[in-house]
């Protein structure tokens, strides 16, 4: 590594922390407390995390580990999504559907086609920024899914009452969400390069990568991240759409947040 | 009064003269938020003309309005139509045949045309020109955006929008609420028009001169219960 940060590095950057946490207490924020908590969390679940990656993916050990490691990076996703979004049904189960899906059509490639070599210290970081960048995406088609249905309750009736299937009178509303889900990860791969210098490639470039060959992982990367959240809200918006309806084609009391 | 006899037809049973039953319900009750909206409610709705739901608010009429179409099922009992339990047809089909219109006029967004495809996207501009001119509404506005239309336009609208599925039964549920003078009578025509043509219409209204109007019997919904007045001073069916 050409510009390894040493702990005695580590230490002095917390001096960034400290001024997040001076422009609280002058401004009277009263975030200090919260950004010193956060700063610390962060920090131990980074340590924790790497010296758990330091024993998954050291040289030797099986790739097994690191699929385990994917998977129980799925179903925490999955967990987190759920969380994020309780008005959203079923959302546990779905987010978990539409996670597994992403990485089987996203790692399928990568690894399949043979872009990257499999091993632990691939497929763990790719996986990880699969699912990272799917969630919020993910949360967003469910949430605007189940927003539309319920406030265009009326439309969505009107629509079944002529005969229209459940599927068929869900399409204009599962295309809104799917829209409004994919379309900030559009922009932000429009944007990439130009406003600003993603999170991959600068970490390759201060680890000593040359920047070209950065350049093209970070390519590769936005690839992943665009076919993932496509793929996640896919799945998220049509399992929703079946779990919505009745199989009679009703659709099914959905409580605002508010009620809940 | 008209009196009729039971159903018990079958789905393609032809339903013609006074005596065929349309819809039937048996000891229906629905419970909703702890509160039974209909209570072992049993009545028959003929097949020929209008017949006339009344009842305060709340009383249930747009509940067993959606019961007819299956947008709602009942906690407990049975409803028939042309004597045939409804979970036993296909809920598609059955909403194709029994057409529903809205207390508010419900647009998709686009032009009349695009609206009347929703009800079937294989018709033609003939076939949607005829459906508007059947609700008496100009066909020349097909092209037109269905959101620039008044009021009683575009409740006509849904209506011929659903009449393009060609069903033999129409459920109103209030839907000349929000319209007033010319364009009330205008639908009411239209409705004793395609009553006059052997549609069922079922027509739940607060309006009691409108009832007067266009029933051919009037129903009273009230405590869970349809009883038709009419029927009762005339002796059991």
């Amino acid at each position: 590594m050409n510009a390894p940060v040493s702990w005695a590095g580590l230490g002095v950057s917390l001096l960034l922390v400290a001024v997040a946490a001076g422009i609280s207490w002058w401004q009277r924020l009263g975030l200090q407390r919260q950004i010193l908590i956060a700063a610390a969390r962060a920090l131990v679940q980074l340590l924790l995390v790497g010296a758990a990656l330091t024993l998954v993916i050291s040289p030797g050990r099986s790739i097994w580990w690191s699929w385990l490691w994917v998977a129980a990076m799925l179903a925490y996703a999955a967990t987190v999504a759920h969380r994020r979004a309780p008005e959203v049904p079923h959302l546990l189960g779905l987010a978990l559907a539409s996670f597994t899906a992403a990485a089987v059509v996203t790692l399928g490639v990568l690894f399949g086609l043979h872009v990257f070599p499999l091993n632990g210290r691939t497929l763990v970081p790719i996986a990880g920024m699969m699912i990272g960048n799917s969630m919020t995406a993910t949360v967003l088609a469910g949430r605007r899914l189940t927003d539309e249905l319920r406030d265009k309750r009326d439309e969505v009736e009107a629509r079944l009452a002529l005969g229209q299937a459940s599927r068929q009178a869900a399409t204009p509303y599962v295309r809104a969400a799917l829209r409004a889900a994919l379309t900030p990860q559009v922009e932000t791969t429009k944007a990439t390069g130009l406003v600003f210098l993603p999170g991959a490639m600068t970490g390759l470039i201060l680890a000593g990568t040359a920047p070209l060959q950065a350049v093209l992982v970070q390519a590769v990367v936005m690839f992943l991240v665009l076919a993932a959240t496509a793929t996640t809200t896919v799945v998220i918006a049509l399992g929703l759409i079946r779990r919505l309806f009745t199989p009679d084609h009703r659709l099914r009391y959905l409580p605002a947040p508010a009620d809940q | 009064m008209r009196r009729y006899a039971p159903g018990g037809r079958g789905q393609r049973a032809e339903v013609s003269g006074l005596q065929a039953v349309a819809f039937e319900f048996e000891r229906v009750t629905v419970v909703r938020a702890g509160r039974r909206v209909l209570d072992e409610l049993t009545a028959r709705i003929p097949a020929a003309g209008i017949s006339v739901v009344t009842g305060p608010s709340g009383a249930g009429k747009t509940t067993l309005l959606r019961l007819c179409n299956r947008l709602d099922i009942p906690g407990a009992g049975t409803v028939r139509y042309r004597g045939q339990p409804l979970d036993e047809l296909d809920p598609l089909a059955l909403r194709r045949g029994v057409g529903m219109v809205f207390q508010r006029p419900i647009p998709f967004p686009g032009s009349l045309a695009a609206n009347l495809a929703v009800a079937r996207p294989e018709i033609g501009p003939e076939v949607m020109a005829a459906a508007l001119d059947r609700v008496a509404l100009d066909p020349g506005l097909l092209g037109q955006q269905a959101s620039t239309l008044s009021g009683g336009e575009l409740q006509r609208m849904c209506l011929a929008r659903t009449l393009v599925t060609e069903p033999h039964a129409l459920l109103l549920d209030e839907p000349t609420s929000a319209l007033d003078g010319q364009p009330k009578l205008a639908f009411e025509r239209t409705a004793q028009d395609l009553a006059a043509q052997g549609i069922t219409i079922v027509w739940v209204t607060h309006d009691e001169a409108q009832a007067g109007r266009v029933a051919d019997r009037v129903y009273q919904l009230r405590n869970g219960r349809l009883t038709c007045p009419a029927a009762e001073e005339a002796g059991p069916p």
